[in-house]
């Protein structure tokens, strides 16, 4: 193993490639380009052999050919992001339905409109019901070590795991990676050998219709599969260790929760900033711990009580949110510690690539350990601009629209007919 | 079952579970129509059957069926006037099936290859008189003979086969193919006796020891209409001519022939006599479009040089010249004399008139009754008197080799039942496979062989047969173009047609089963059957 | 197979089978040992035309590749008869995924079975005209622009009848479907509308397109032996009545692709590399009027004030196919 500075996409699609997938599908969507264009050059020298790259119309075809070759027996792997999850939907949930130890990597980005490339989990936190395992990445070398550990995972559960890396802050930033070797990465993950494969020597109908009468049961028997890599995820995620040296993956990871009466549970590369300021809190005395969380989904409900349990106040951070109710993360994170005496903070952040600060993030724990953070917070909104709007609405019925409006009072766009 | 997941993948073929059949309203089934060529067939030949053997190749297999019904493929194929063909659906289509080309080539093949008629069954010990050795006579004889029977067939000419000889020119029906033909049943072991009259029917049953008899004497004796005629004019009736063709020595006909009459005999006078060096005219009154003789013989005849004066009547026959006189169509299309009259040269004029029938042998026989010159028979051809029965052109329907063939054929069948103390009863006739109920899309649009004729100057200078016979080729060709009105021929099409596989092919000959666990009843393969072999009908409760 | 051959015979090249036949020269559905693709049991209505085709169709790939075939399907009726819980009537490896993706996973299943070296194994896409010509329409374009291994075969029975007959984009003008009813001053689908997939495919220069009909079945396993052939992206649009949702007798559906053919508004061709190469001419040709007078979804044509308009308009495309596709002789030409 060599570790080289390289770029976090280029890096997860060299990664991708040890895997050795037999059947990898691309369409090009802001920030995942550079994970298929790597590996799409693999392929070209011949450096990944036997692999078919197909370069498809569209993600809902990209989902479709991984389907069709999963089901043919092939490793399949794609990867996608935003508006390109959101169009592959409908065969997302039926790669689940069907089993298909399919792959992908999600460079995590905001969903229009407005339309806007960077990173947030909204997209993501939008297929939570989709069926598939869900793997969040703290960091470029998680994201990478994450991929040898969702297929050995897909395969053996036949459940499809997107491997979810936030866009730009991730993919496009270099730093010292390393790539696991060939031969670790083969040690580590057996051929895939199919649950069910398309074989005319033992042909098989595969895509039933299925109805009241037993519908429940198959969808139970995903949900099953799903408690059954609760198991599986912290085991593969040891095994990688010992094979690898690093600790990538698992459920969650605690860090200076010891004796924490605040924890702060986040998912993606917030992390990072989010333990600076939780060292700089400990460093003031604050008793005050992080919890990374990796699994999303099957979501650890016992994990994750077993680590909050302990505190008296829980703060979830999260990138994404459900508009009309709040907090997507948050809501699984208190069903998880049910009937516990605790406080509960749901703070939205970083939408759209908004820069989250340390400073922000320091402020923003500092009223929650003083008591004084809504249970709700848009950390770092920017009240008086939405204030403004709002009072144009009341005035006017058809004040235009509000994403153009709110550019026009911040100076981006100039005239229009509401001034 | 295989390890897979639950419900969303499924083993293959596990449908079968699900019987569709439980669906249906109407069932399809598998029916015989009586195909127009069969119901046409005054020999009762099932056409459509020999033909289906022969489509294959099956030749022998083909003229054992023909001879089932019919001991004369040979002669039919040259002589029968072919209503198989004028009923034939396939006329719908294009042209009907050369059905008569293929009897023949099957007939003469059977000659080439030396193939011998079925074996007679066991002894009776029942004996049959046969009076006639023509057509219907011979018929009888053999069938009678198949089932066991002694036949004696007693003739008045010289040699067998009535009509079939003395009846039709040797350029229509070689004696050789004839003689071929008749040998065949004479080698069953019917005993036939030439230049054997029988003048008393009773006594002839008496002394023979005869337990039935069946009359088939014909009618060979031409009818002489009055024409004024002089001492020296030289007149003969057109059957003592054709007759006397086949005596050792031709008669003396002169040049200038003519022939007085319009139906297939005056044609075939005209006809020997063109052969014969004359220059043959035929005289009829009426016009060609009501003219009894089968179109194809005029044209013949005419190709020949056969000249036919049209409207005509003979007033007068005197040496060397004849009277004429031209005639008109009255409103209901007869001749009336108009008064005109011219001479024409006439060495010879030939009567072709009509023909009566000898019926001297049932004089004053009880319970034989005698009308219009022929002798009244039942359905089952018997006459009044019990065991004699009679047919052919001595009883009245139409005068043709392949009536008097049908009716030796239907009279073996009543004999023999009537021998047996029993009653035959015919198989009813399954309803008529007509065009509308065939899918005619399925055929394809092949021509008809055209059948090589001679060269007509050849044809017109010899008693070559004029119609050449099918070779194998063409003989396969023209069979194949029949459409097996209302008769399964495995096609296949209900097998593949069928939108739920409820068809099962059960091999070569034996056909298809409906397999009512899945048949939905959707009607495709009743509505897709080329030959309309299968008709739907309701779901029984 | 040449046609020639077998043209003299009493019932040659227009039905299913002919014991005169050499075998080899019988059409896949004659043969008692046919694979029966689609078995008995499936719940298609009585008549089905897509439950026909999809037999003749499947069978003859079947016999093409000597059993080694993986069939894609699209949503619709065909997937829904053949496959309700707990039976398949499916006698090959065959997978469902979505209504608009079955281009996409056979691409999916193409480069799997080339990625595992087998290369032996083919792969056959079907849909219906609604999963084809509308919703599967993108990733039919990609798979054929690709030019990805799979025959896809669109079972056309002209609207979405799994659905309650709406329209789609291949419904035909005039049509009354649940979607443009039999009401109003234009009656049933509009003029002017719907796409020609078969020329579409063409415009893409894949190695073989061509049309069918379940009333040609010769023509129809010829058509699908030789696209099994070639290698590359194929498309086989066949034309298969609905009788629920045309309005016919179940015992019609043959017979009313065969008018269809016979009048010239389906014209059977065939085109290699984006050129048409070969015509069923019209054989008995039909009048337009008898191809729609028996389908209740046009009964408006002869009872509505409009109708003789619309049938005007719908003769022209008729003559529009003849003259495009050279469909008559010269001398038939009216």
């Amino acid at each position: 193993m060599s570790v080289r500075q390289m770029e976090g996409a280029r890096a997860v699609a060299e990664t991708v490639a040890a895997c050795r997938p037999q059947v990898v599908c691309a369409y090009p969507i802001t920030p995942q380009t550079h994970i298929v264009e790597g590996l799409g050059a693999l392929v070209k020298t011949g450096t990944l052999a036997p692999c078919e790259f197909v370069n498809v119309e569209s993600e809902f075809a990209a989902m479709s050919v991984a389907i069709g070759a999963s089901a043919a027996g092939a490793r399949a792997y794609t990867a996608t992001a935003s508006q390109g999850l959101l169009f592959m939907t409908e065969a997302l949930y039926n790669a689940s339905g069907m089993g298909l130890p399919i792959v992908m990597t999600v460079a995590n980005r905001a969903i229009g409109a407005p339309i806007n490339i960077w990173n947030d989990h909204s997209d993501a936190m939008s297929q939570r019901d989709s069926g598939w395992i869900q793997l969040y990445a703290e960091t470029n070398q998680e994201a990478m070590d994450l991929h040898p550990q969702a297929f050995r995972l897909a395969e053996e559960l036949s459940v499809p795991v997107m491997v979810c890396m936030d866009g730009f802050v991730l993919t496009h930033a270099f730093e010292a990676l390393e790539v696991p070797d060939q031969a670790a990465v083969d040690a580590f993950l057996p051929p895939f050998e199919p649950r069910q494969v398309l074989d005319p020597d033992a042909p098989l109908t595969i895509g039933a219709m299925v109805g009241p009468e037993a519908f429940t049961e198959v969808r139970y028997l995903a949900f099953h599969r799903q408690r059954e890599a609760l198991t599986r995820i912290p085991e593969i995620a040891g095994e990688f260790r010992a094979a690898f040296g690093r600790d990538s993956g698992g459920l969650l990871h605690t860090y200076r929760c010891e004796d924490a009466t605040t924890v702060v549970l986040a998912m993606g590369s917030v992390l990072g900033t989010l333990k600076d300021a939780v060292d700089g809190l400990r460093d003031d005395g604050e008793r005050i711990g992080v919890v990374g969380l990796t699994s999303f989904r099957p979501f650890p409900m016992d994990a994750v009580r077993e680590a909050l349990g302990a505190a008296e106040r829980v703060i979830v951070l999260e990138r994404a949110f459900s508009v009309g109710v709040g907090g997507i993360v948050s809501a699984n994170v208190h069903m998880a510690l049910a009937g516990l005496d605790q406080r509960y903070h749901t703070v939205i952040a970083g939408l759209g690539g908004r820069a989250i600060t340390g400073r922000s993030l320091r402020a923003m724990l500092l009223d929650a350990i003083g008591g004084r953070l809504d249970p709700l917070v848009f950390l770092d909104l920017d009240r008086g601009l939405v204030d403004r709007e709002l009072e144009r609405v009341r005035g006017h019925r058809r004040s235009g629209p509000a994403a153009e409006n709110i550019l026009r009072d911040l100076g981006i766009v100039a005239g229009g007919p509401h001034r | 079952m295989t390890e897979h997941p639950f419900a969303i993948t499924l083993d293959v073929g596990t449908s079968r579970a699900n019987h569709t059949g439980s669906w249906r309203t109407e069932r399809p089934e598998y029916v015989r129509r009586l195909p127009p060529c069969n119901g046409a067939c005054p020999a009762a030949e099932d056409c459509q059957g020999w033909l289906f053997h022969a489509e294959s190749g099956d030749y022998e297999a083909a003229w054992r069926a023909i001879v089932a019904d019919n001991p004369f493929p040979a002669v039919m194929g040259r002589v029968c006037y072919h209503p198989c063909e004028t009923a034939c659906n396939r006329g719908h289509l294009d042209e009907a099936v050369g059905i008569n080309s293929v009897e023949r080539f099957l007939g003469d093949l059977a000659i080439d290859r030396g193939w011998e008629l079925p074996a007679a069954l066991p002894g009776t010990g029942k004996r049959v008189l046969v009076v006639g050795a023509g057509p219907s006579g011979l018929s009888a004889a053999y069938h009678l003979r198949r089932l066991g029977h002694a036949v004696q067939v007693r003739d008045a000419a010289q040699r067998a086969g009535g009509m079939m000889r003395y009846g039709i020119p040797r350029y229509r029906l070689p004696r050789e193919v004839l003689d071929a033909e008749i040998a065949r049943i004479t080698a069953m072991g019917v005993d036939l006796r030439m230049c054997a009259p029988v003048t008393d029917l009773a006594a002839a049953m008496a002394e023979g020891g005869f337990d039935a008899a069946f009359l088939a004497v014909g009618a060979g004796v031409g009818r002489r209409a009055h024409v004024p005629a002089g001492a020296a004019a030289k007149v003969i009736d057109a059957v003592a001519f054709l007759h006397a063709m086949e005596g050792a020595e031709p008669p003396r006909i002169g040049r200038r022939v003519v022939v007085y009459g319009g139906g297939d005999t005056a044609v075939d006078a005209a006809r020997t006599a063109k052969r014969m060096g004359g220059e043959p005219v035929i005289v009829y009154r009426r016009t060609r479009d009501r003219m009894p003789a089968q179109d194809f013989e005029v044209r013949e005849a005419e190709e020949e040089g056969v000249l036919v004066r049209w409207l005509s009547t003979i007033t007068h026959v005197d040496a060397g010249e004849i009277t004429v006189e031209r005639m008109e169509l009255d409103e209901h299309g007869f001749p009336q004399p108009t008064g005109e009259t011219e001479t024409l040269a006439a060495d010879t004029v030939i009567l072709a008139l009509g023909q009566d029938c000898d019926l001297s042998l049932v004089h004053g026989l009880e319970g034989v009754e005698v009308a219009d010159g022929t002798v009244r028979v039942g359905p089952d051809l018997m006459t009044g008197r019990p065991g004699v029965f009679a047919g052919g052109d001595m009883v009245p329907a139409e005068r043709t080799c392949t009536t008097a063939i049908g009716h030796g054929r239907l009279a073996a069948r009543h004999v023999d039942a009537w021998l047996r103390g029993t009653v035959h009863t015919p198989v009813p006739r399954p309803p008529l496979a007509e065009h509308a109920s065939l899918n005619t899309w399925y055929y394809s649009e092949a021509p008809r062989t055209v059948r090589p004729h001679l060269e007509a100057a050849r044809r017109s200078t010899g008693f070559d047969e004029v119609v050449a016979g099918l070779d194998e080729g063409t003989a396969l060709f023209e069979a194949r173009r029949c459409m097996s009105c209302g008769n399964c021929f495995e096609c296949d099409n209900c097998f593949g047609v069928c939108p739920d596989n409820a068809v099962i092919k059960l091999g070569p000959g034996r056909g298809y089963r409906f397999d009512l666990e899945y048949c939905k009843g959707c009607g495709i393969c009743a509505t897709e059957c080329p030959c309309g072999a299968i008709a739907m009908t309701p779901e029984p409760d | 197979m040449s046609t020639r051959e077998i043209r003299y015979l009493q019932v040659g090249t227009h039905a299913v089978g002919n014991r005169l036949l050499d075998p080899s020269q019988r059409t896949v559905q004659a043969d008692p040992e046919r694979a029966n693709a689609l078995t008995c049991g499936h719940r298609a209505c009585q008549g089905c035309g897509e439950a026909l085709g999809a037999r003749y169709v499947v069978d003859a790939a079947l016999r093409a590749t000597g059993g080694r075939l993986v069939a894609v399907n699209a949503t619709g009726c065909l997937e829904v008869f053949s496959t309700p819980y707990p039976e398949s009537s499916w006698q090959l490896p065959w997978l469902h995924s979505l209504f608009g993706n079955a281009p996409a996973v056979a691409t999916g299943v193409a480069a799997a079975l080339r990625a595992r070296g087998l290369d032996d194994v083919r792969v056959l896409a079907q849909g219906g005209d609604g999963g084809t010509v509308d919703i599967g329409f993108g990733c039919l374009s990609g798979m054929f622009e690709r030019n990805d291994d799979v025959l896809y075969v669109c079972y056309d029975n002209q609207g979405y009848m799994n659905t309650g007959v709406q329209r789609s984009g291949a419904t035909p003008p005039a049509a009354r479907t649940a979607t443009t009813e039999a009401v109003g001053p234009h009656p049933g689908n509009p003029f002017g509308q719907g796409k020609d997939v078969p020329r579409i495919a063409m415009a893409h220069g894949i190695p073989y397109v061509a049309t069918a009909t379940v009333a040609d079945l010769r023509d129809l396993e010829a058509k699908v032996e030789r696209a099994m052939a070639i290698r590359g992206a194929r498309y086989l649009h066949v034309l298969v009545p609905c009788p629920l949702g045309w309005g016919t007798p179940s015992n019609l559906t043959i017979r009313i692709a065969r008018m269809a053919t016979q009048s010239g508004l389906f014209p059977v061709f065939e085109a290699r590399d984006g050129e048409v190469t070969g015509v069923t001419p019209i054989r008995q040709r039909v009048p337009v009027e008898d191809y729609l007078r028996p389908q209740r979804r046009f009964a408006h044509l002869f009872s509505h004030p409009s109708g003789a308009e619309a049938l005007d308009r719908i003769r022209a495309s008729a003559e529009a196919n003849i003259r495009r596709y050279g469909l008559l002789d010269e001398e038939d030409r009216p």
